[in-house]
């Protein structure tokens, strides 16, 4: 507890790794498809990331990440979609210069609040603050009237389910459960082509880096330690005098900031958004992404995004009909071996052997390697 | 489960042999050049497309796991069959077809990715594939970037033209107008009462429907109802239908709401051989959930019923149900899938390439007269021409074929006058 800066020395090797591993050997070693699918999973690894500092630090389950996912997401796709429903594009609608589901849904004009998504400023600006005041105002409403654990869990998990069925429900306005297809520029630049594809995706693990740089700030802070102190113990910490709703909400709106700067990635680099990645099913699996990577390690949570979307892709590509199982067995499998996830192996076997190999100057810092911390029950 | 299909995998011969016979009626349009020596790789493949001295590459992109498996589980073994009975006859300009399947698993952007990896990595000639409307606008970006072509099986909204999709199944258009005709007709109605599920296609093929009964029949929508996809409670539109008394119930709820819907329907105390409902999103396929004795008498409006009587479909159908199991049945969009590899071999062959551009250039005009659902041929704007149909639902879960138009439906994607 004695070291103050935001990286200790393992943990900056660790970055080092993962940066050198994303952005020299996938570049290298793979084609642009494939790449482009890696920037599709790191896409996935903010959510995660985001979850890490929720759910492994403080101790919140949401299992509606997807929400805020969907918000990013939605919010840079109207930009793109504007952009693409240009009048010389939609001159064969009744209507040329909307969106071409609105046509489809005999709507006449844009709505107004489609109005200012023209701006990217705006666009940007709203990234962050629809769902972080969105997030605000649920974290507001529970946390405040201490609402937590699994009741905070089935309520955002409601929250999904709810904005999904706004979106569907609404398909003159959001392009219904089709969602926005056919996203193509931003700014006048093609999305589209494979050159595009490989600078988003440099872009991407740059916005990657800024988030996990603030996870681990957050982490190493008097801020992180008080999450950590309330997941073990919620009244202590308050009877200390901290007010923990407020840390609460802070640290669920920090993960509803990350989801949504992952859902705006995702639209750019997958060119289209719908409400398949709102609902309950896909925060879900958001949140085992993290529980594979070990939700208390931050470098974890890319990995494991990774490691399951990797497998999900290859699994469907060589067994079509049988890849649901496959991937069923190695969820179990990692659950019941290694409760830490990827993180827990490395640090139970891995970082020991390195750590005799290398003497360290100092003893080594709290964080997901200490096992004490490892075995607390977050999810209470 | 039977054990037909094994014993029918016991014995290739005889199972090719019918595969060759139920293929016979297509033999009889095939240009004379396919049974010449093949053409040379370099000179019918520009465009780098996975083409060889032997054999080409296709893709089948279904959904083999998820909610929407159940539905396009059909296509699949449509398409594997159409294929099957390609090779047996000797394969396209010479070649065999090997295909790739890829799962989309429900999920849009899946399909999206599938599409991609199918088209840029394993650069499949063509791709059978998509059923919803939802999968078919994810995969389509992803198409026309890298100039694929895409058969795509299902009853559709329309909206809708490209280059390099085909529409074997029908549109909106297409597929309402002439049933609404004739039950306007048959049974006098004047009142028609909408039920939906809640996406694009029901809703605009009601918008099409209630223009259509508007204008054109004179007569009321009395109400239009919508429930999300999956939703299993009926009963307050039930009581409404009880309450306005339509003429006619006109339905286009999907999926595993089928199943509830007509139960709540027949509880309740309507008795489809008295009140008409008509339906155009209930196949065979469908009935094998909700169960005959639910749905009994009501009628459905298509291009294709199981037991339709003519010479094609009397070898298809024991041909599938040869390859696999006598307890499948067929639907629909089985049928409409079973026509996309063989129009891509007959578009193939009439362009003399595996080229996409040229494939797409010379698809209008091309005519299949072996399909199950009798002849067809290929519109300028890449739909298929084909006759509508209204059957009843009967006991066994099988269509009592009542009307057909006496000729084929012209396609119309952007219906003037009902937008």
């Amino acid at each position: 507890m004695t070291d103050n800066r935001f990286v200790n020395r393992s943990e900056l090797i660790g970055i080092l790794v993962l940066a050198v591993f994303l952005v020299v050997v996938l570049p290298l070693t793979l084609d642009v498809f494939r790449l482009n699918l890696v920037a599709k999973y790191l896409t996935y690894a903010f959510v995660a990331l985001g979850l890490v500092i929720c759910w492994g630090y403080g101790g919140i389950l949401s299992l509606g990440q997807g929400v805020f996912f969907g918000l990013g997401g939605y919010c840079m796709a109207m930009f793109l979609k504007l952009e693409a429903s240009s009048p010389e594009n939609t001159k064969i609608q009744s209507t040329p210069g909307i969106p071409d589901f609105m046509d489809w849904n005999q709507i006449t004009s844009l709505p107004y609040f489609w109005q200012p998504f023209h701006s990217l400023t705006f666009t940007i600006a709203a990234i962050i603050l629809v769902p972080g005041i969105f997030a605000l105002i649920i974290g507001t409403a529970m946390f405040k009237r201490r609402v937590g654990g699994t009741y905070f869990a089935i309520i955002t998990q409601a929250v999904a389910a709810i904005l999904t069925i706004l979106i569907v429900g609404q398909q003159g306005y959001t392009g219904g459960i089709n969602g926005m297809t056919d996203l193509r520029t931003l700014k006048g630049w093609d999305i589209r082509p494979d050159h595009a594809k490989v600078l988003l995706y440099f872009f991407e693990v740059g916005c990657l880096f800024v988030c996990i740089m603030i996870a681990q700030f957050i982490r190493h802070s008097k801020l992180g330690r008080i999450l950590v102190a309330m997941r073990e113990k919620e009244d202590r910490v308050r009877f200390s005098g901290y007010s923990v709703a407020n840390f609460k909400i802070f640290a669920f709106c920090i993960a509803a900031v990350f989801a949504a700067i992952g859902g705006a990635m995702f639209a750019l680099q997958v060119g289209f958004m719908s409400p398949s990645f709102v609902g309950i099913v896909p925060s879900i699996e958001m949140v085992i992404y993290t529980a594979v990577g070990g939700r208390l390690s931050i470098l974890g949570a890319v990995y494991g995004t990774l490691l399951v979307n990797f497998a999900k892709t290859s699994l469907s590509e060589t067994f079509p009909e049988l890849w649901l199982f496959g991937l069923g067995g190695l969820f179990i499998a990692v659950v019941l071996a290694f409760p830490n996830g990827l993180a827990g192996i490395w640090g139970d076997y891995v970082q020991p052997r390195i750590d005799r190999l290398i003497p360290s100057r100092k003893p080594k810092p709290e964080g997901w390697t200490d096992s004490s911390v490892a075995d607390g029950a977050p999810a209470e | 489960m039977s054990d037909e299909p094994n014993k029918g995998l016991l014995s290739p011969l005889r199972r090719k042999l019918l595969m060759g016979m139920a293929a016979l009626p297509a033999i009889t349009m095939l240009p004379k050049a396919s049974f010449a020596q093949a053409p040379a790789t370099s000179a019918v493949n520009t465009t780098g497309l996975a083409v060889t001295d032997t054999e080409v590459t296709v893709g089948i992109l279904h959904s083999a796991t998820g909610t929407m498996a159940i539905s396009e589980t059909g296509s699949i073994e449509a398409e594997k069959l159409a294929i099957e009975q390609i090779n047996a006859m000797g394969g396209v300009l010479g070649r065999k077809i090997k295909f790739i399947q890829e799962d989309g698993a429900s999920d849009w952007p899946t399909f999206a990715e599938k599409a991609k990896k199918l088209l840029v990595n394993d650069k499949v000639a063509a791709i059978m594939g998509c059923w919803t409307s939802a999968s078919r606008k994810a995969v389509l970006p992803v198409v026309e970037q890298y100039n694929g072509m895409l058969y795509y099986p299902t009853f559709y909204e329309g909206l809708e033209q490209s280059k390099n999709v085909i529409y074997t199944g029908q549109e909106a258009t297409q597929q309402i107008l002439a049933g609404l005709n004739w039950i306007a007709k048959e049974k006098g109605a004047k009142s028609f009462f909408f039920v939906g599920s809640d996406y694009i296609w029901p809703r605009t093929s009601n918008k099409i429907a209630r223009k259509h009964v508007e204008n054109v029949l004179k007569g009321k929508v009395v109400g239009e109802e919508y429930y999300p996809l999956g939703n299993t409670q009926f009963n307050s539109v039930i009581n409404k239908i009880k309450l306005t008394k339509p003429d006619v119930i006109f339905t286009d709820v999907v999926g595993g709401s089928n199943v509830a819907f007509y139960k709540q329907l027949k509880a309740a105390g309507i008795d489809l051989s008295k009140q008409a409902l008509l339906t155009i999103s209930v196949t065979e396929d469908e009935i094998d959930g909700i169960g005959g004795e639910n749905i009994a008498g009501a009628y459905a409006c298509m291009k294709y019923f199981q037991s339709l009587d003519n010479p094609n479909n009397k070898t298809f159908v024991p041909a599938f149900k040869k390859m696999w199991g006598e307890k499948t049945v067929i639907g629909d969009v089985t049928q409409a899938a079973y026509l996309g590899p063989w129009l891509w071999k007959l578009t193939v062959e009439k362009a003399g390439s595996f080229d996409v551009d040229k494939i797409a250039a010379a698809s209008p005009g091309v005519e299949f007269k072996g399909a199950p659902e009798g002849y067809v041929r290929i519109h300028e704007n890449h739909h298929l021409w084909s006759k509508t149909r209204v059957g009843r639902a009967k006991l066994d879960g099988q269509f009592e074929l009542i009307f057909e138009t006496a000729d084929l439906v012209e396609p119309d994607p952007f219906p003037k006058g009902y937008q």
